[in-house]
């Protein structure tokens, strides 16, 4: 092997790739405006200003369309633009001037402007059945449809705060979804099939029972058969088993499908962060549109559009009414599903009489 | 007939569609048109047609490859290999078109042009390649300066908000440690020794837009321990209406001070005379409220540092954690020593003691904050707890004896 062989250098050293301004301002930023939706303008205390326009796009994208964001950037940003957690693109500009043309850029390529503020910003997600193999959904397939759905959200600050959506296509959660306003997650519901002639050819019974995290995988009591068995009520269908075992997929097409769990956060602002709680159990699992989620997640959205006080994020204006009120309001009927009886289940039950009829 | 009748359900609509990119490339790589073949009969059939597996990577690297392999290889052969590079982003992931551009030409040359902006660690993640394109395309870009993330019972990516680059209201360089502790830890990064994954986020407020809390096993979120500063001048524009709540981004062109802001802050620190704002920094939360309002009038102070969270992860498998304080108030100064020390200590001891697939944060869990805390050199702090036990179970050391001994009481009398 070539002795000039490189390794553990890391990531490059940001600051090569930090516009001038923000190099000549960096830590010396005085305050920032939201002129209109998707404009960002920060002021240095040196009176140097920034500009940036926010442009929504879907996390899973190709060489030519980096390129095209190239072309952008190069056109109006002297070469310069970045991402934001939330998989939108920043095109940065020191120019006022080139403010309205670089939207109008974006505009014609078909790209939205906006995910500033009191908007529904881009959706984080998984793979999904692009690139994973135990999801329950597709990812970007159901992201499309919803920002399709949610649209007229993204370009404008009209709900009482920003809303935050994110997926997760399977319980795993790679995508770790547990603090969103809204959770979009695919969920499995029946433990994986065993085949057990494959089993044995393909699969090591040791590793595969270990890789349960509940422990429901034991070894198949007739010892002549080598395989395993799995107790149904230990299994949460996480797909690990499957994952080491291919003899074991727990997919079933007509079963799997989405939950939704509503009211998480991660600032601190007002409320402390928040965990995202089981709202919609199951919804179906129905490509390309997936169109039971999107009509769910909007009906939610709408209530807390119409019911929410100034600055309430879902969460707060949930923690405000009640959930049972929540419930109420969206028309989701309660089940048992909604009853927690994992780990921490007694956290969440009520031991008061603060509770609505 | 089209090949992709469902996925062309998804070229329409005013989002961007990823079916229209892809279909773009798959006229020139046949892979891609293999991808979205495959992608079809998952939208018919309703389930995943990728393979987990094979222990695949670049040599004396153990991570940031994720092998992958249709399960329809004679449908779609450009698939039989198919796996997953993590390239570790910049810090605030800032790029120049000259590295994008770059990344996209190597990318084109040794893998399918597909990608994700950004993974949900934080790495550019290329999908698609095959196993003897890995170490030719990982050494291209170690030419240029980039280097492989993290995956599997690693140290991940850690990935941070862009912070002093473009906000007023970041506690200390975010950008800076999160290179500077992405240096520090390459060995465990590139050669997974841990229980399980661990994940390092750097927000510089508690606005923390990086999800810290929820996302990282160490989450690192800046803030101040002085006052607030106050420009009463902005204060009143705002009041007047000449200044817009949140800089424009709300739904509403004109505060309320009193309600929108004095009302619902948390301790209820600050009062508004109808001329003056004052606040109480000492029983102020940092909960950034008033400050997200009046980005004008209000600034984090100036004695500025992090807090030092540990513990969260996705629900796997105790159920969802967030990180809790460990420690309220650490200086933030390159070369982050403190930070470095602290980290090391955790995954030493998490090492030691972890069983396999066990995070951090479930550790804690399982073995007590006492023995958590003892091993690492924290002392006990009330800002780490949200309310002390309600059980009578609380038991006593040897030590705790000693120092009774020597004179320590439990409440000052």
């Amino acid at each position: 092997m070539a002795e000039d062989r490189i390794t553990d250098i890391g990531p490059p050293h940001y600051e090569q790739f930090l516009p001038p301004v923000i190099k000549a301002n960096y830590g010396k930023w005085k305050y920032h405006e939201i002129p209109q939706p998707g404009v960002l303008k920060h002021v240095g205390e040196s009176g140097d200003e920034l500009y940036t326009v926010r442009c929504g796009a879907g996390r899973l994208l190709t060489t030519d369309y980096v390129r095209e964001v190239c072309d952008i950037a190069d056109k109006f940003c002297d070469g310069h633009v970045r991402w934001t957690s939330r998989n939108n693109i920043e095109f940065l500009t020191p120019k006022k001037e080139n403010v309205e043309p670089l939207i109008a850029a974006i505009k014609a390529q078909g790209w939205p402007v906006g995910g500033t503020g009191h908007s529904v910003t881009s959706i984080v997600h998984t793979q999904g059945w692009i690139h994973c193999h135990t999801p329950a959904i597709d990812a970007s397939g159901v992201v499309k449809a919803v920002m399709d759905d949610l649209f007229e959200y993204f370009g404008e600050h009209k709900l009482p705060a920003q809303v935050r959506i994110s997926l997760a296509c399977c319980l795993n959660m790679c995508g770790a979804v547990h603090c969103s306003d809204i959770a979009i997650l695919g969920i499995h519901r029946t433990p994986p099939k065993i085949f057990h002639d494959k089993l044995r050819h393909v699969c090591e019974i040791p590793t595969t029972i270990a890789s349960c995290p509940t422990g429901a995988i034991r070894p198949h009591p007739d010892k002549n058969i080598k395989s395993v068995v799995v107790n149904a009520e230990r299994c949460m269908y996480c797909g690990n088993c499957y994952t080491m075992c291919p003899a074991m997929p727990l997919f079933d097409p007509e079963k799997g499908g989405v939950a939704l769990l509503i009211g998480g956060k991660v600032s601190n602002a007002k409320h402390p962060p928040m965990f995202s709680r089981l709202g919609v159990p199951y919804l179906p699992n129905n490509p390309p549109r997936w169109p039971e989620t999107c009509q769910a997640i909007r009906k939610i959205l709408l209530a807390y559009a119409n019911g929410a006080n100034k600055w309430e994020r879902v969460g707060e204006w949930i923690t405000r009414i009640g959930w049972s009120r929540f419930f109420d309001i969206c028309e989701i009927p309660f089940t048992f599903q909604h009853i927690d009886d994992y780990k921490w289940a007694y956290d969440t039950y009520n031991t008061s009489m603060h509770f609505k009829f | 007939m089209s090949d992709t009748p469902m996925l062309d359900q998804l070229e329409t609509g005013p989002w961007p569609s990823f079916v229209k990119d892809l279909k773009r490339t798959a006229a020139k790589k046949p892979q891609v048109k293999d991808l979205l073949g495959q992608l079809e009969r998952s939208y018919e059939e309703k389930i995943t047609h990728w393979k987990h597996g094979g222990i695949v990577g670049v040599l004396g690297y153990g991570s940031g490859i994720i092998g992958r392999y249709s399960d329809l290889p004679d449908d779609f052969p450009g698939l039989e290999h198919f796996h997953t590079m993590r390239i570790n982003q910049p810090s605030g992931w800032f790029y120049t078109t000259a590295a994008l551009r770059m990344l996209c030409d190597i990318w084109d040359q040794y893998g399918s042009g597909v990608m994700n902006m950004h993974g949900s660690t934080g790495d550019i993640i290329f999908l698609g390649t095959t196993t003897d394109n890995l170490e030719p395309c990982f050494q291209a870009l170690a030419q240029k300066g980039f280097d492989i993330g993290g995956s599997g019972s690693a140290m991940r990516s850690p990935s941070c908000c862009c912070g002093p680059s473009r906000c007023e209201w970041s506690c200390y360089d975010t950008m800076e440690a999160c290179y500077d502790i992405t240096q520090e830890f390459q060995f465990e990064l590139h050669r997974p020794g841990f229980p399980y994954k661990f994940k390092f986020k750097f927000s510089g407020c508690p606005n923390d837009c990086v999800a810290a809390v929820a996302r990282a096993d160490c989450s690192v979120i800046g803030v101040w321990k002085d006052d607030i500063r106050i420009d009463a001048a902005a204060v009143k524009a705002y009041a007047g209406g000449e200044l817009k709540p949140k800089g424009g981004g709300a739904h509403v062109d004109k505060l309320d001070i009193q309600k929108d802001v004095v009302d619902l802050c948390p301790t209820q620190c600050m009062s508004w005379d109808g001329n003056a704002l004052k606040i109480n920094n000492r029983e102020c939360n940092h909960c950034m409220h008033c400050i997200n309002l009046m980005p004008q009038a209000l600034r984090p102070g100036t004695e500025k540092g992090a807090t030092i969270l540990l513990g969260s992860h996705a629900p796997i498998l105790e159920g969802a954690q967030m990180s809790w304080v460990i420690v309220p108030f650490m200086e933030m100064e390159k070369p982050f020593d403190g930070l470095k020390e602290l980290g090391a200590n955790i995954m030493e001891w998490w090492t030691e003691n972890g069983k396999n697939r066990e995070r951090v944060g479930e550790l804690i869990l399982r073995l007590g904050m006492r023995e958590f805390c003892l091993a690492v050199g924290l002392d006990p702090v009330p800002q780490s707890i949200k309310t002390p036990r309600c059980n009578p179970f609380f038991f006593w050391h040897p030590e705790d004896f000693e120092a009774e001994a020597e004179g320590k009481t439990y409440i000052k009398l």
